[in-house]
């Protein structure tokens, strides 16, 4: 039960907020008119519409298809019928549309005919990876990356061990500590089939130990034997130790290293409600239709859990919750990570943990100049220096920002938290690694843009030297064959000359003739001469 | 700086202002006890350097058309002008205060793109100028407790460079403990010689009077780093290096290099470690360029008591560390996260 943990550098100490919205149990919102599914819900390539408008669609039925293999399909959270297939605005912090399937839900919600595999341990872990995908399971952590290829650790990858993160780190989020709560068996189900389809041994569940209700109902879970395997785990409260790096470096003291991922240390690492999500499409044969999504913050009335559809509008739950008037500001996510949305009126997707609403807008401080104090160096868990980056990213020296290691910051916000001047470095971090990206991009188009010039260039020259080689051989061709055909040549030649010649004098005769000489003076008789003989010259000449 | 606005959205309570704000609470103590052996002078010069210091960066703000109100509140301002202050010698006329703050402000802080973006500490930037400038005026120190002088007996003396009768000034001024033991040793007394000779300069630990202003100052410096305001990596860095350096020469002859003890409490060992070489914004950034930068300082500090020409080493050490920070900042990052493993 004791496991060694190890320590993570920097972190804060953070008010939890996370009691209010744990009080009540977790309830499944009422079914909704409307369910609005945008067919990028996920990281990867958006999927593919495998529906038209007018068309019936039952609850659970893939009505998107995965289009690459970073992606994952769609499902229909309820029966109706497709009523739209349009762009709509979706949970983003740019508050951009995207294009989305509009059901019109029936009030039946009738299932799909479900294919249930209660005995998963006879498919192997390729049929596991495709039910996963099929099912449309992707990283409910918040990240949304597709599970199915978190389990596919392809060759080479020797996986150790497996960590399942209920860590949930962030301030006022509790979707995961109440679905530990409430469906510990579920998620430990879950874990044994990622466990099978990776084919590893040790299996690791670490909570936070400010959630001591879920880890208690975890480890009643477990059975004996299960025991063996998996160990649930409290970490210590500290954010942002469910951060994935964080976690890992905290369970086995390992670090992932930079610009690396887990699984090149041996460790996948997947979080508490994707097992869950898990469980349910391969015993159940319930693709993800429907998640835990924490409604909380100083601006609502009775802050809960509740149990949404994949689609349901915003607006609704948020209702459902109670929203005092003073309320003024929506977060997606928690108020570490999370982004702000202007307008409510979107749909709850995969990815959405928590919608958190307060009352008092954090004002927009006067921001003092950076006194190179170093307490965002002190707490960031990159191990950065955070106020050199800010240097660097503001005076757009990008170059710099990358020696000084960018891309290891995984925007937790820890730095801008404790800034005594207010400056919102992370917002700096944003900005510069877009720059660099869209930089790089345009470096790759401007590559490939050269990379097909100099081919063309090549093409050209190959052609030529293809006709030129292609001409030289028919020459000799001829060559060879030319003393056969000398005699024939020479009487052919002549003949065309003959004829050329005889164009030629009636061209010139032709020429003449329009020309109006008549009536003309002698002196002009006389020019006229002269420039046809300058004419006649310069053609020889020619 | 930004319309957009971006994560996080929760914000600790500390800012700039309650920073310099408890560094200047931090001060009082040892400023107190500066008062008590060395009278009202420390509070004459310290008002005079904040109302200039005060006057000249509303001055300038103005003509650099930035906001005057966060900058004033800020507190960088007043906290460089009494450490200026305290840098003085505490009988001087009015002038000196006032134009190093003026130095300080205007040159030192604000020609180099004020608050945050100066290289050099400008209350030390102040000291240096005026120690080169006005030698006679810089040197001339009264002993602990000996000048028997009012409030406003050293308000006229600063104002009006007049003194009550029977008192002369060149009585009443000499040399501190530090410039003593490092003249009498130039000289070739040996320590112990300088003590009996010069018993009344000396205190127990150090020079008297000045032991307990090092005390007070170590006091406040303390509860700086308790309440994490600074970080104890410079601190320790300049008060180790010092003390290893002069327990090494110490130990070699005893006779002609003065005790750990002497270093520690016998200057401005204890304010330039705590609130003068601490300034973050003149400091190296990362922990180890910190503990380099300290041991920088604490090194010259020796260095330049026992051979340079000035006893006064601080600002001096303080100035050169500056100049070496950017090189320090580049040489010691902190090992990022990961960057062990192999990827």
């Amino acid at each position: 039960m004791t496991m060694r943990l190890w320590k993570i550098f920097g972190g804060l100490k953070l008010a939890g907020h996370k009691t209010m919205s744990m009080e009540d149990a977790t309830e499944a919102t009422p079914l909704p008119k409307i369910l609005t599914l945008p067919l990028k819900q996920h990281i990867g390539h958006a999927a593919e519409a495998i529906v038209n408008v007018g068309d019936k669609v039952l609850k659970g039925q893939m009505i998107a298809a995965a289009k690459d293999y970073v992606s994952t399909p769609i499902h229909a959270s309820s029966s109706g019928t497709v009523i739209a297939i349009e762009e709509r605005p979706v949970p983003h912090p740019s508050g951009k549309t995207t294009d989305c399937i509009v059901i019109e839900t029936d009030g039946e919600d009738k299932w799909i005919e479900r294919v249930e595999n209660a005995n998963y341990r006879q498919l192997d872990a390729s049929a596991l990876r495709n039910i996963i995908r099929d099912s449309g399971i992707v990283g409910l952590g918040g990240a949304g990356f597709p599970s199915f290829i978190k389990l596919n650790p392809g060759p080479g990858n020797m996986v150790d061990t497996l960590i399942l993160n209920g860590a949930e780190c962030e301030p006022y989020i509790t979707c995961d500590a109440m679905l530990m709560q409430e469906h510990g068996r579920k998620i430990i189900d879950g874990l044994n089939i990622m466990r099978h389809a990776l084919q590893v041994e040790r299996c690791i569940i670490a909570v936070e130990d400010n959630k001591r209700a879920a880890h208690t109902m975890l480890v009643n879970a477990l059975q004996e034997h299960e025991a063996e395997y998996i160990d649930v785990v409290q970490i210590p409260t500290l954010y942002p130790a469910g951060g994935e790096k964080q976690l890992i470096k905290t369970l086995t003291g390992k670090e992932v290293p930079s610009n690396g991922l887990p699984i090149n240390i041996g460790i996948v690492c997947h979080n508490v409600a994707t097992a869950a999500a898990v469980a349910d499409a391969v015993l159940e044969g319930k693709p993800l239709i429907s998640r835990y999504v924490t409604v909380t913050g100083e601006g609502i009335e009775h802050p809960r859990n509740l149990d949404v559809l994949i689609g349901t509008p915003l607006n609704e739950i948020i209702e459902l919750c109670g929203k005092r008037s003073e309320a003024n500001q929506y977060i997606i996510g928690g108020p570490m990570m999370g982004f702000e949305i202007a307008d409510t009126n979107i749909p709850v997707i995969k990815t959405c943990n928590c919608i958190l609403i307060q009352n008092k807008k954090t004002e927009a401080e006067f921001v003092m100049p950076c006194i190179r104090c170093g307490q965002c160096a002190a707490v960031c868990p990159a191990q950065l220096l955070p106020q050199q980056l800010y240097w660097y990213a503001r005076a757009k020296n990008f170059d710099k920002t990358q020696d000084y290691n960018l891309f290891d910051c995984i925007e937790c916000g820890c730095c801008t938290y404790v800034c005594p001047s207010h400056i919102p470095l992370v917002q700096y971090y944003r900005f510069a690694k877009t720059e660099i990206w869209a930089q790089e991009q345009e470096k790759k188009s401007s590559d490939i843009a050269r990379q097909r010039h100099e081919f063309r260039q090549f093409r050209m020259e190959r052609k030529k030297a293809e006709n030129e080689e292609r001409k030289r051989q028919k020459k000799e061709l001829l060559k060879k064959v030319s003393g056969k055909k000398d005699s024939a040549d020479d009487a052919k030649k002549a003949a065309i000359k003959e004829a050329m010649e005889r164009v030629k004098a009636k061209r010139e005769a032709q020429s003449a003739i329009a020309k109006n000489t008549d009536n003309l003076t002698e002196k002009q008789k006389k020019e006229i001469a002269e420039i046809e003989a300058r004419r006649k010259k310069a053609k020889e000449e020619n | 700086m930004s319309s957009i606005h971006s994560s996080p959205y929760i914000k600790t309570n500390e800012n700039v202002t309650r920073m310099m704000l408890a560094v200047i609470f931090a001060l009082i103590p040892g400023t107190l006890v500066y008062i008590h052996f060395f009278g009202w002078g420390v509070m004459i010069n310290i008002l005079i350097a904040i109302i200039t210091a005060l006057a000249c960066e509303i001055g300038i703000l103005k003509i650099r058309q930035r906001p005057i109100k966060p900058f004033i509140y800020d507190g960088t301002a007043v906290l460089t002008a009494i450490l200026l202050a305290l840098a003085l010698p505490t009988l001087a006329p009015w002038w000196l205060a006032a134009l190093g703050a003026a130095f300080a402000i205007i040159i030192a802080k604000h020609l180099y793109g004020g608050m945050g973006y100066n290289p050099f500490n400008p209350a030390m930037v102040g000291y240096a100028m005026l120690l080169i400038a006005f030698p006679k005026e810089m040197t001339a120190w009264i002993a602990a407790e000996t000048h028997g002088l009012t409030f406003l007996n050293t308000l006229n003396f600063s104002l009006f460079n007049t003194l009550p009768d029977g008192i002369s000034y060149d009585a009443l001024t000499m040399a501190t403990p530090l410039d003593t033991i490092k003249t009498q040793l130039s000289l070739g007394y040996t320590l112990d010689e300088v003590h009996s000779s010069h018993s009344s300069l000396f205190g127990n630990l150090a020079g008297y009077g000045w032991e307990w202003i090092n005390i007070m100052f170590l006091i406040g410096g303390l509860v700086l780093i308790f309440i994490k305001v600074i970080s104890w990596h410079i601190p320790v860095a300049v008060l180790g290096s010092l003390s290893i350096m002069a327990m090494l020469f110490n130990f070699a002859d005893s006779g002609s290099y003065a005790p750990v003890s002497f270093h520690l409490f016998g200057g401005a060992a204890m304010l330039g470690a705590f609130f003068i070489a601490t300034d973050p914004v003149t400091a190296a950034a990362s922990t180890k360029g910190r503990l380099i930068y300290g041991a920088g300082i604490g090194i010259l500090i020796y260095v330049i008591r026992t051979w340079g020409g000035y006893p006064d080493a601080i600002a001096f050490s303080v100035l050169l560390m500056n100049m070496a920070v950017p090189m320090i900042d580049y040489y010691y990052k902190p090992t990022v996260f990961g960057a062990t493993g192999k990827s």
